[in-house]
């Protein structure tokens, strides 16, 4: 099981900032996502989003292990 | 120390404890930023912050910071959460031997904190509320560093 966080605009899109998704790796992740919510699934890969796995940004694909908190953060705007 | 806070900071205060103690230091410098009305669009500023790993990024961009400018100390308080127009946004302080480093790391964390630092900023205002991106400007400031 691994935590799923969004954050910004991707949480409104959700309707939801936090969920808990079996999957092995990210791209099952993301599979799992867009089994349930397509439209979410592509924002998830829109231009600037960023994943951190256990607070640190991978790019490409993650093995998860089992309570790995990943989080999709759309651009980042400042304080 | 980096610090985020859901509740309103009273920025004289951190001002006179970060300046306590020193006999080392020939200057601080600090900034604060505040939530702006404009003209009565925005009602209320929200800042989403990820737990542990905004911070995190905050202190490594801080530290390299104090490399880079010599400081001695630094100190930064930021909100998250919704934020009332007039309410302390950002309380920036740097420590150093002499003004010149202190003004100019103040300026550099300031101008990273407003463009890059992993904040999601939202405006409730009379049409709704809508997602801020950095602007043009706050890129350009950034960019003065680079």
């Amino acid at each position: 099981m691994a935590r799923v966080l969004l954050f910004g605009r991707l949480a409104d899109q959700a309707g939801w900032r936090e969920r808990e998704v079996e999957a092995a790796s990210l791209a099952a992740l993301r599979a799992s996502i867009a089994n349930d919510d397509a439209a979410l699934a592509q924002a998830l890969e829109g231009p600037g989003v960023q994943v951190a796995v256990d607070k640190a940004l991978v790019r490409g694909e993650a093995v998860l292990a089992a309570a790995t908190e990943v989080a999709f953060l759309p651009p980042m705007s400042g304080g | 120390m980096i610090t985020l806070t859901e509740a309103p900071f009273e920025p004289g205060a951190l001002l006179t404890a970060f300046c306590a103690g020193r006999d080392e230091t020939g200057a601080v410098a600090s900034f604060v930023g505040l939530a702006r009305a404009e003209g009565g669009q925005a009602s209320i500023l929200e800042l989403e912050a990820y737990p542990g790993f905004t911070e995190s990024a905050i202190e490594a961009f801080a530290k390299g910071a104090a490399e880079r400018f010599g400081l001695q100390d630094w100190r930064i308080v930021h909100r998250v959460g919704k934020i009332a127009p007039g309410e302390a946004v950002v309380f920036v302080a740097t420590a150093s031997k002499h003004r010149r480093a202190a003004f100019e790391a103040c300026d550099f964390l300031m101008d990273w904190l407003k463009s890059r630092a992993p904040f999601w900023k939202k405006e409730h205002g009379q049409g709704g509320a809508r997602w801020i991106e950095p602007t043009a400007q706050d890129r350009t400031d950034a960019q003065r560093w680079d």
